[in-house]
């Protein structure tokens, strides 16, 4: 779905130095995969996003969405990637404007010059993805909702035009922790609904990634630090948090538990896995110690 | 003098306020709260969003006014009109957005901008700027545009603006939400030192609550009510109330929790990664 | 390009232009200014041209930016210069069909040019030693004694101060919102007029929302800190009048009446 060979992204402006915001990245992202990206702030994760849909255009190297190669895409290549890539910005709900949440939602298919039918069919999935299904509910001001309503609105006007790769750039900012848990749960749901569709996520926590994500992007600086499955890279717990983030507890628990000799051969990041798993070592080593020391 | 420090604290009596909607509706935000905030306290406030944080947290310095019952701040109502900017010097207030605060194109002098407002003397304002940047670690980016600063760097701007103002009680609504994990953890520790070293009265509001397990004393809202009122370890040995209240666990308490199911006999209070590794490294010797 | 919209044109620096007060410097830059128009010989000319050479040496700027500031100029004298050339009545020089070049027609476009520039090489000199809040912070303290009828000399310094420090961030914005109605297909730089319009619609209104919600957070926090209009306020350091500015103000003053051959 997404092949990036030494993708660069260079800010020029005027009288200031060129800013390197993406240097050289090199990663593959199959169809149908759901991939989280972290990064501290300032790591290039915005710009990464920007050039996935032709936003911007990778001043280096070679970025291939969907078979469409973004540095030498046409306008008609951009008009077909515009359908097939869904971002979802920071705050999405700030980008609502119209009179009906119908509207709203129906402004993206409508851009696709889709006959209405199915603009209203669409219109009406979306909706139903996010939660808030009902034509009562569509004939509302989307400027009259509550933040978490507006929000999802936001999201359905994206999923309406049914992309093919979807892109969440910090979906939780600001949800409080109920919200945060319906909203990840609504994406586990997606995945489940459309196998096919690939998704990226970025965030900077990394509990919101464990157990569902196939694989894990860590960027910083503009640079790929680290790919590969959310054991492989949430392990890494000292490299993590040197940059600033911070790696799901469990792992840095365990890696702790090792540093004085505890066998945890295997890995968990959830809480109740990790448990079992540290309280496995735990009764074996009581064990251990009462036969050796003879209770 | 002995009198005035008598009334020193903030008392809320049976609270109510309702939020006017254009469609004519009227939405009751708080519905009768007592509560009573003593001097050099740190309390932190917490609650799902819409249960009244945010609407309580105005109330303290009289951006709102009660439609029923009172606040009291160091023996100003806050309904008296003529009191309105006495109270307003006493309790400085950080709201979650650092860009909609920052006044000032240089950060130096939206520092000053509290204390111009008083009409404090030039040389005051640059002993107050100059003492509140310390305090918050920015003197060196004092001539810097603000829109050049980091997040967290903006948000600790905003904090020196409201120490300049010689404030008796700190509110902070949810200050820590737009920023990374470095920037939150660096903005606490400020206010903890305030609280510790200044005996500045804080109040925090947020819904981290690995935020809030740093208070002496927390309060929980819910549909405009107060929930609860206890330490956090009180919270923390009722995980039944913290599911019933919406509200979620740290992920380190979490794992602690399982590891209570478990068997394992991890002590209650255990809230960070490094007393939950000791314990149980600590445990496996202690049979010897 | 909005971002720094504010900040190009300032250039930090410590000459003595620099730490000039910036209200001395408004008063002595209008007063160049009158001068320019006062000029009618050529005497004139280059005493006032001396001048601003020797300003400009001594504020540290390089004549590069001099040139740069001229280049905005190119369109304006690229429609009137024609006009002042070749349709003012004199006795003529030069002959083409129609179009007759007059010997007043000449002098008038020199005149043309060398006003110009001259506005040109003043106004930067303000601009490029004082930073917009120093401007701002300067045209306040001129206009406060109109405070006393009414006037709203404190506000308006407000407003000023308040824009030039969220121009950077509102550019921010508009260019966010207009990246996500653009990946909705939002035609905000190509179709025919009806789609635009609608991706106008689809770009201004969230930008205004924006806004609205902006100014009400900000009137919050200011009313937290006990702000209650320009009256009384005090600001953190005044650069004091002194012999400096006395004199750069006297200063413009002769030089607008020896170069108007007034003196």
């Amino acid at each position: 779905m997404i092949e990036a060979r030494n993708l660069t992204y260079m800010y020029r402006s005027p009288g200031v130095a060129p800013v390197t915001a993406l240097d050289r990245l090199n990663f593959e992202i199959r169809r149908g995969q759901s991939v989280g990206i972290m990064g501290p702030t300032g790591s290039g994760k915005s710009t990464l996003i920007q050039n996935l849909n032709g936003l911007l255009r990778p001043t280096g190297g070679s970025l291939t969405v969907d078979g469409i190669r973004i540095e030498t895409a046409s306008k008609k290549q951009m008009s077909v990637l515009r359908s097939r890539v869904g971002i979802v910005f920071q705050f999405p709900e700030q980008q609502l404007f119209e009179a009906t949440v119908f509207a709203d939602v129906a402004f993206g298919p409508r851009n696709l010059r889709l006959a209405a039918a199915e603009v209203e069919k669409r219109v009406a999935r979306a909706l139903e993805a996010v939660g808030l299904p009902g034509e009562q509910f569509a004939r509302r001001s989307p400027l009259a909702l509550s933040g978490g309503q507006k929000r999802r609105v936001a999201i359905a006007g994206v999923l309406a035009m049914q992309p093919q790769l979807l892109i969440l750039d910090e979906p939780t900012a600001g949800l409080d922790p109920g919200g945060r848990r319906r909203f990840l749960q609504m994406v586990r749901a997606l995945r489940q609904e459309q196998p096919g569709l690939t998704i990226l996520m970025v965030t900077h926590r990394a509990e919101e990634l464990a157990g569902w994500v196939d694989r894990v992007l860590v960027l910083h600086e503009g640079r790929l630090l680290m790919a590969g499955s959310e054991h492989e890279v949430f392990t890494r717990t000292d490299e993590l948090t040197a940059i600033g983030l911070q790696p799901p507890v469990s792992a840095v628990v365990f890696n702790r538990l090792r540093q004085f000799g505890w066998e945890l051969n295997s890995e968990a990041l959830q809480p109740e896995e990790a448990a079992k798993l540290i309280a496995g070592c735990w009764h074996k080593r009581m064990e251990e110690k009462a036969k050796c020391c003879g209770t | 003098m002995v009198f005035t420090e008598v009334l020193a604290f903030i008392a809320v009596s049976d609270l109510h306020y309702d939020y006017r909607v254009p469609s004519g509706e009227v939405l009751p935000a708080l519905r009768g709260i007592d509560l009573i905030i003593q001097p050099g306290e740190f309390v932190g406030v917490a609650g799902p969003n819409g249960s009244g944080k945010s609407t309580l947290a105005r109330h303290f310095n009289a951006l709102l006014l009660p439609a029923a019952g009172s606040v009291i701040v160091d023996g100003f109502n806050t309904l008296d009109s003529g009191q309105r900017w006495d109270i307003r010097q006493r309790v400085a207030m950080v709201f979650s957005n650092p860009d909609n605060q920052l006044v000032a194109p240089v950060a130096e002098e939206d520092v000053a901008f509290g204390p111009g407002n008083l009409g404090i003397d030039p040389e005051e304002i640059e002993r107050r700027v100059d003492a509140a940047l310390e305090w918050v670690n920015m003197k060196e980016h004092r001539h810097r545009l603000v829109h050049h600063l980091s997040g967290g760097q903006k948000q600790r701007i905003v904090i020196a603006g409201a120490l300049a103002m010689l404030p008796r009680y700190l509110i902070l609504d949810e200050p820590t939400a737009m920023l990374d994990a470095r920037s939150r953890r660096e903005l606490l520790d400020v206010v903890h030192r305030l609280n510790r070293e200044r005996g500045m009265t804080v109040i925090l509001i947020s819904h981290y609550l690995e935020e809030l397990m740093e208070t002496e004393r927390l309060v929980i809202l819910a549909e405009g009510q107060i929930r609860w009122q206890g330490t956090p370890e009180d919270l923390f040995r009722q995980p039944e109330t913290l599911t019933a209240l919406d509200l979620e666990l740290p992920p380190i308490m979490e794992l602690a929790q399982g590891l209570r199911r478990q068997g394992i006999p991890v002590p209650n209070e255990t809230s960070q990664v490094e007393q939950l590794v000791s314990f149980l490294l600590q445990a496996g010797e202690a049979e010897r | 390009m909005l971002r720094d919209l504010t900040v190009g044109m300032y250039l930090p620096g410590n000459s003595r232009l620099h730490s000039l007060h910036p209200g001395a410097k408004i008063i002595a830059t209008a007063i160049l200014m009158l001068a320019v128009f006062l000029v009618t010989s050529m005497s004139g000319c280059l005493v006032l041209a001396a001048v601003l050479f020797g300003l400009w040496g001594l504020a540290g700027l390089s004549p590069r930016l001099l040139v740069q500031g001229f280049r905005p100029l190119l369109w304006v004298l690229l429609l009137v210069l024609p006009l002042q050339l070749f349709f003012t009545p004199g006795p003529p020089l030069a002959v083409w069909g129609p179009l007759a070049i007059s010997s007043t027609g000449v002098e008038g476009s020199l005149w043309l040019l060398y006003r110009l520039a001259a506005l040109v090489a003043i106004s930067s000199l303000l601009t490029l030693t004082t930073s917009p809040v120093a401007l701002a912070d300067g045209l306040e303290q001129l206009l406060a004694p109109l405070a006393k009828v009414r006037f709203p000399a404190h506000e308006m310094a407000m407003v000023i101060s308040i824009a030039l420090r969220f121009i950077p961030l509102l550019g921010e914005e508009a260019d966010i919102i207009g990246k996500a109605q653009k990946s909705r297909g939002a035609a905000l730089d190509s179709g025919n007029l009806g789609q635009r319009s609608k991706a106008a619609v689809a770009f201004l209104v969230p930008m205004i929302l924006a806004s609205f919600r902006r100014a009400d957070e900000l009137a919050l926090a200011m009313e937290s800190r006990c702000y209650r209009g320009g009256a009384g306020r005090t600001r953190l350091r005044r650069t004091r009048i002194g012999a400096a500015e006395i004199l750069a103000v006297l200063g413009a003053a002769a030089v607008a009446l020896i170069a108007g051959g007034r003196w």
